[in-house]
């Protein structure tokens, strides 16, 4: 199931700000359910922005960034108009990924 | 039994295996460094242990801005906050956050491409109280800054 991503890109000056807000579990594999059962982890490990199609950041994260998990960036460069983009990897396989425009 | 003679390996063919190889070698240590997951710094289950995994002792400095709460009432979340001045610390490619007493320390570790600011938001489990660390690399070279932040509330809760 590929996740949804919130975005906002917003030009500020000479800058750009980026925030994301990503839908994931970000399960540690640490925890136990209810039956004593360990959850398994499922966790985002790769995330990338994109301004167009040049990378503005790339991430690794481990099971310690939290649940629905919150990136903000800043860049230089960006245009009103200009397509930000931004896509995760979990553990399992998953995908997500989410765009907008700057304003 | 069945013959296989190796054919021999033409002129050709070899000349272009040896440009294939050599033009991989040449990429940058940088390019490489982007693409492979630390795997060792996130699988360290000791502060000083994932530190050694990103590279040498960091040595504290005052251009690294880190921002985290004093006291966190929820420690599952707890917003952090990195911004280098780059007048001050110039050159920053990678970002790592680690936080002492988890059970893994590093949390998250970004590659800064030229042309980004090093600056980033994002938020973090904090299992108990402990100090957060914010390590930087710049050519080549570590640096950190630290914070302590108090957890009312464990992040493995649940």
């Amino acid at each position: 199931m590929a996740g949804r991503i919130k975005i906002r890109a917003q030009k500020k000056g000479d800058i750009t700000e980026v925030k994301a807000l990503m839908r994931h579990p970000m399960e540690t594999g640490m925890r136990k359910d209810e039956a004593g059962e360990a959850i398994p982890a499922h966790f985002i490990t790769e995330v990338v922005v994109f301004h167009g199609d040049q990378t503005v950041m790339q991430g690794h994260w481990g099971a310690a960034v939290s649940a629905n998990p919150f990136l903000g960036v800043r860049f230089e460069g960006g245009e009103p108009g200009d397509t930000v983009r931004v896509t995760w990897e979990d553990n399992q396989g998953g995908t997500g990924e989410g765009q907008t425009t700057i304003r | 039994m069945t013959t296989m003679k190796a054919k021999p390996i033409s002129r050709r063919r070899w000349l272009q295996w040896t440009l294939v190889l050599g033009a991989a070698a040449a990429l940058p240590g940088r390019v490489w460094a982007t693409l492979v997951r630390p795997d060792a710094a996130f699988g360290a289950t000791a502060l000083d242990q994932a530190l050694a995994a990103l590279g040498d002792a960091p040595s504290a400095h005052e251009g690294i801005e880190f921002v985290t709460p004093d006291i966190a009432e929820n420690g599952a979340v707890v917003p952090i906050r990195v911004a280098v001045d780059s007048a001050a610390l110039p050159n920053v490619t990678k970002v790592s956050i680690l936080v002492e007493m988890n059970p893994n320390p590093l949390a998250a570790s970004f590659n800064i491409p030229l042309g980004t600011e090093v600056y980033i938001e994002t938020r973090v489990k904090v299992a108990q109280t402990c100090t957060l660390y914010a390590v930087v690399e710049a050519d080549g070279q570590l640096f950190m800054q630290s914070r302590e932040t108090k957890v009312t509330l464990g992040g493995c809760g649940g």
